[in-house]
């Protein structure tokens, strides 16, 4: 626990290469076909006819299969009025969605037969802002009678609270909506023989994309392995298996031909649920002198063409919408809306983000109404540490936390009081070059349905190797490393001498995956307990073998023998106790589960440069604290830390998918969709501290979204507090050179 | 993503170039370093039935010291612009513009030729051309002509080039020391400009400020009549027309050129 471990993954992905999807060469994949889909090129409209015969003359078509063809598929469960298809049969609800598909010899034959494909549509009218989705002039689901799928009303149960506060703001924000763009496009491959189908799909959790595709073509989950090789980066929008990887499986079971498909950028922009997507409106009060008393948050989240992922993100800003703050009145309302774009669904943080950033604003508006240092109002506000386990008005059990220590630290290191001089300094001097300091402090919720948990089982082989068979599913975290290294702490077998496996179906029949950064604190405490009962059967089995009382035995980690006290000579190693265990193994199957979620916490400072003449932003310093519990490899967490700190600046500063009136993406490529690079971010500065949680046996809380969840108030507060000084109360992110010029200039003129 | 159907041929030399884009006319689009053609043609936005590749036409690779100019072959590559020591002493108002054009990869593939003829308002060396009021010759079945810098932007892609000629070299007069700056206003390093502006001495262009790179003329005026940096960059968006896109409105991109003519004229006098 602790040890900075080089990653085992990367002398191969450095070297060779890894194996993602498109790279499989199986035998089962030989003479694969490709498939390619015909999609939506309208916002809404009907689908009045279908014709395939042109595309079924061309050469090197194997196959055209439309929604017409998929009437021996399973019917949405009693009849769900928003129930999404695999192919669109009646009607089209955004741009990009699948419609048909043509699986042909070659990949570049697809793209010319599935031109080929004439779909008739009789366009309806778009509903593309929340605005339009709300007033309901065109429902997506007429049905369903309303564009709204899911809502907790706002019935105004605080007006009193307010009324009693010296000071209330009253603001509208946009989390806007943003692309996942993992490296990694999606991508999958089938191969259907002997009645069964072998899917290899780029996927966060093999299991649940097996049970997506056995429900999706009705057959026996036991009828379907699903294999994950190398995933190239999922960030929550690769759980489980989309339409499009059910579509590809079902092809195949069509043409008994095997096939793959990998889906091109621009299609991934269109075709890959999107994130955040929520309009905010916060009203906070309290006192003149800092203490908040009253909060209030309204919202309305996008949920794109379908009911994906939508509700749970509402509702997961909804119970976190105090964050760390200990507020007597709470409340929290959201409607989930229904709109002819991508689906929106989980994207690191999934609703935790959000909340944050709603609340770290207000928080900041709140200290620029009362002319207080933002440090000062959410020192005055912070849950105290000896209110823990705490119970907040949203719901939520708090398990540990030690917020204004963590504030404390980061603002240390970052050097809070220097900064703020040659802000002044710049202030004074009219530098055209001004300098921002942003604050946030975030508490945010782990473990990703931990109720359900996670499985491990563990082998130690007669040679003395191990077998770790994993249920959590990595898609660049680094499980094998972090895995291997539990077992070495508990048997201390050489990390090489340990190989890790996941994400296969048939090998491990029960697994859940990897999302709401769970995998650690259940996948790992798994391992760790498997690795403890091994032990335990190994003390048993090594007693009868060396005739000595199971009290008398013991172990040294260091040269993984076991021994009788004081006779060194002696000594049973991890092969031979595998061997004495003859036919029953030595081995051992956890199923880890939690029945409470754990609350990782935090606080960054970001700086920020604007050219106040421009508009332009420049993160220049990015210091942190990201608190969740022990960290088991340094290198593991911090890269993990990096990598949600980059994508939070990004959203802060340069991300968003746009659509036209009609509903046209504006933003499918990548020089359109402005993703951030390493030349837009300096080095982060991370500070280090462990809070541990007393809900497993490690100690442990998830670190994979807090660096997203911190980042992006602390930027976007680091851009407004730059120009505040001219009168700027808010900017909406992302925060483009265009906007916040545009802010100075009506602070300027009074607008 | 995936182009649709087209014949590829190789040019062996810019002769051979001629004649091949000369047998195909319409149909025939030249590839240089592909960075401009390529991404279209996989959105289909681009659908050429006819390739001509002049990537491997070593003879339009150089950089020549003419004496009183340089001539620059147009299948010169980004990077050997930027690496030139030639460029860096005579003209470095090139080479440094060179250096900011997409990354490293682009600066590998993209050649001076390729961008100039794209004709795309955005791209940074046609306005860097403009101010250093450079001639550009073209090879077509009727031989070679030289054309001013000036007159070569008709309209948005649109250059006086015929659809069977071949750009071969620009000729740029050496500006005998006087300061230049180059700023390029950008979201991201790799990005192209949201407004540029390339100076050289009181010679003033701009990237992205209309249909084709154009002359600040209004601020080269004021600056002719005496008018001080301050004055004269506020005429910077005069007799432009800025379109508006993604990042930016046109009223920012007004005042972006203003901003950025000022800063330019600023670091070329200092
Ligand atoms: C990611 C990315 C970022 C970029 N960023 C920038 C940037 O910041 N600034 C910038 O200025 N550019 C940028 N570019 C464009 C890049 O500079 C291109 O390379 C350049 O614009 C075109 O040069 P090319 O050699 O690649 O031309 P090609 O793509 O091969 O050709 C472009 C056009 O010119 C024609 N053509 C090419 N050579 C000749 C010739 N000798 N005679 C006649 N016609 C010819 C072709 O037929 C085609 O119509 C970027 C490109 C990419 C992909």
């Amino acid at each position: 626990m602790g040890t900075r471990v080089v990653r085992v993954e990367d002398p191969r992905l450095l070297t060779t290469g890894g194996t993602y999807t498109d790279d499989l060469r199986e035998p089962e994949l030989t003479g694969a076909a490709y498939v390619t889909f015909v999609r939506s090129p309208y916002a809404h409209a009907r689908i009045t006819g279908v014709d395939v015969s042109a595309a079924r003359g061309v050469p090197g078509v194997v196959e055209v299969l439309t929604g017409q063809d998929t009437d021996d598929l399973p019917a949405p469960a009693d009849g769900n009025p928003t129930a999404e298809p695999m192919l669109a049969k009646d009607a089209v609800r955004y741009v990009g969605e699948p419609v048909a598909l043509v699986v042909t010899d070659g990949r570049y034959q697809g793209e010319d037969a599935a031109d080929l494909v004439t779909v008739e549509y009789e366009p309806l009218p778009p509903v593309v802002d929340l605005e339009d989705a709300l007033r309901g002039e065109t429902l997506l689901f007429p049905e369903s009678g309303s564009n709204v799928l899911a809502a907790a009303q706002d019935e105004g149960a605080g007006d009193d609270a307010f009324a009693a506060c010296e000071v209330v703001v009253e603001h509208t924000i946009v989390n806007q909506r943003v692309a996942p763009v993992p490296l990694e496009t999606r991508a999958a491959a089938a191969a259907w023989a002997h009645d069964r189908l072998t899917v290899w799909v780029s996927t966060q959790n093999a299991h649940w994309a097996r049970d997506a595709v056995a429900g999706g073509l009705g057959i026996d989950p036991s009828a379907v392995r699903v294999i994950t090789p190398d995933v190239g980066g999922g960030f929550g929008a690769k759980i489980g298996a989309d339409r499009e990887g059910v579509a590809v499986a079902w092809a195949a079971k069509r043409t008994g031909r095997p096939v793959r498909w990998v889906e091109t950028r621009s299609e991934n922009l269109v075709g890959m649920t999107h994130g955040r997507g929520q309009r905010q409106t916060f009203k906070i009060g309290g006192t003149r002198d800092g203490r908040i008393t009253a909060y209030r948050l309204d919202l309305v989240q996008d949920a794109g063409a379908y009911p994906r992922m939508a509700t749970l993100l509402a509702t997961l800003t909804k119970s976190m919408a105090s964050g760390v703050y200990d507020i007597p009145h709470v409340e929290a309302y959201f409607q989930v809306a229904a709109t002819n774009t991508t689906p929106v669904a989980a994207y690191r943080g999934a609703g935790r983000p959000e909340a944050t950033a709603a609340i770290e604003r207000a928080v900041d508006m709140f200290a620029a109404e009362i002319g207080m240092d933002p440090r000062e109002v959410r020192r005055r506000n912070f849950i105290a540490p000896d209110k823990f386990p705490h119970t907040t008005p949203g719901g939520m059990e708090y398990d540990t936390g030690e917020y204004a220590a963590a504030l404390d630290r980061v603002l240390a290191a970052a050097g809070y009081d220097e900064l703020r001089a040659e802000q002044a300094r710049r202030r004074e001097a009219g530098d055209p070059v001004q300098l921002g300091i942003g604050l946030s402090a975030y508490v945010e919720i782990t473990g990703g349905v931990p109720e359900i948990g996670e499985t491990a089982r563990l082998v130690v082989h007669d040679d003395g190797t191990v077998t770790v068979l994993t249920g959590s599913s990595p898609h660049g975290q680094g499980h094998a490393t972090a895995w291997a290294m539990l077992v070495h702490d508990e048997l201390g077998i050489p990390m090489d001498k340990i190989t890790v496996r996941h994400g296969d179906t048939d090998a491990i029949p029960v697994g859940i995956g990897t999302f709401g950064s769970r995998s650690l604190q259940l996948g790992g405490t798994a391992v760790h307990q498997a690795a403890l009962e091994v032990k335990e059967r190994a003390k048993e089995l090594a007693a009868d073998e060396l005739e000595a009382d199971k009290a008398d035995l013991e172990f040294d980690t260091a040269d993984g023998l076991w021994r009788v006290r004081g006779t060194p000579d002696i000594g049973l190693d991890w092969g031979r106790l595998a061997q004495l265990a003859g036919s029953d193994g030595l081995a051992a199957d956890v199923h880890f589960t939690s029945d409470k979620s754990t609350f990782p916490f935090g606080a960054h400072v970001a700086v920020v440069e604007v050219d106040a003449e421009t508009g332009k932003v420049r993160l220049v310093r990015h210091v942190t604290v990201d608190d969740a519990g022990p960290v088991l490899n340094p290198v593991l967490a911090e890269g993990q830390r990096q990598g949600g700190i980059a994508q939070g600046a990004a959203q802060a500063l340069l991300e968003e998918v746009l659509y036209d009136a009609q509903g046209n993406p504006v933003t499918s490529t990548l020089v359109d969709y402005p993703f951030i690079t390493a030349t837009e971010l300096p080095s982060f500065e991370l500070v280090d501290m462990a809070t541990p949680t007393p809900l497993n046996p490690l100690g442990v809380k998830g670190i994979g979204e807090a660096g997203t969840i911190g980042a992006t108030p602390a930027v976007q507060n680091a851009v407004v507090d730059a120009v505040s000084h001219l009168g700027v109360r808010h900017i909406d992110m992302p925060t483009t050179p265009e906007r916040v010029w545009t802010a100075i200039n009506e602070a300027r003129t009074g607008q | 993503m995936i182009p649709a159907t087209f014949t590829y041929r190789r040019a062996e030399s810019a002769d051979h170039a001629v004649v091949l884009v000369g047998e195909h006319g319409d149909e025939a689009k030249l590839l240089a370093g592909g960075h401009s053609l390529l991404p279209l043609m996989k959105l289909r936005l681009a659908v050429p039935e006819v390739v001509v590749d002049i990537g491997r036409v070593r003879e339009l690779s150089f950089i020549r010291d003419l004496g009183d100019q340089v001539a620059i072959g147009a299948l010169t590559r980004h990077h050997d612009l930027e690496n030139s020591a030639l460029l860096a002493r005579e003209l470095p108002l090139l080479a440094h513009a060179a250096g900011q054009v997409g990354d490293p990869q682009v600066r590998h593939r993209g050649t001076i030729g390729g961008s100039l003829a794209h004709g795309d308002p955005a791209s940074d060396l046609p306005a860097v051309v403009l101010a250093l009021e450079a001639t550009l010759v073209a090879r077509g079945p009727n031989g070679t002509r030289e054309i001013a810098a000036a007159d070569f932007y008709r309209g948005l892609f649109e250059t006086a080039l015929e659809p069977d000629e071949l750009l071969t070299e620009v000729r740029v007069p050496k500006p005998a020391g006087a300061g230049w700056s180059f700023q390029k206003f950008t979201k991201r390093a790799i990005d192209w400009a949201i407004v540029g502006v390339a100076a050289q001495g009181d010679k003033v262009a701009l990237v992205n400020m209309g249909p084709t790179p154009l002359r600040a003329t209004a601020v080269e005026r004021a600056l002719a009549d005496g008018a001080s940096v301050e004055d004269a960059a506020q005429r910077a968006a005069e007799g432009t027309e800025p379109p508006a896109d993604l990042n930016a409105g046109p009223a920012f991109r007004e005042h972006l050129a203003r901003v950025l003519v000022r800063r330019a004229l600023e670091e070329s006098r200092a």
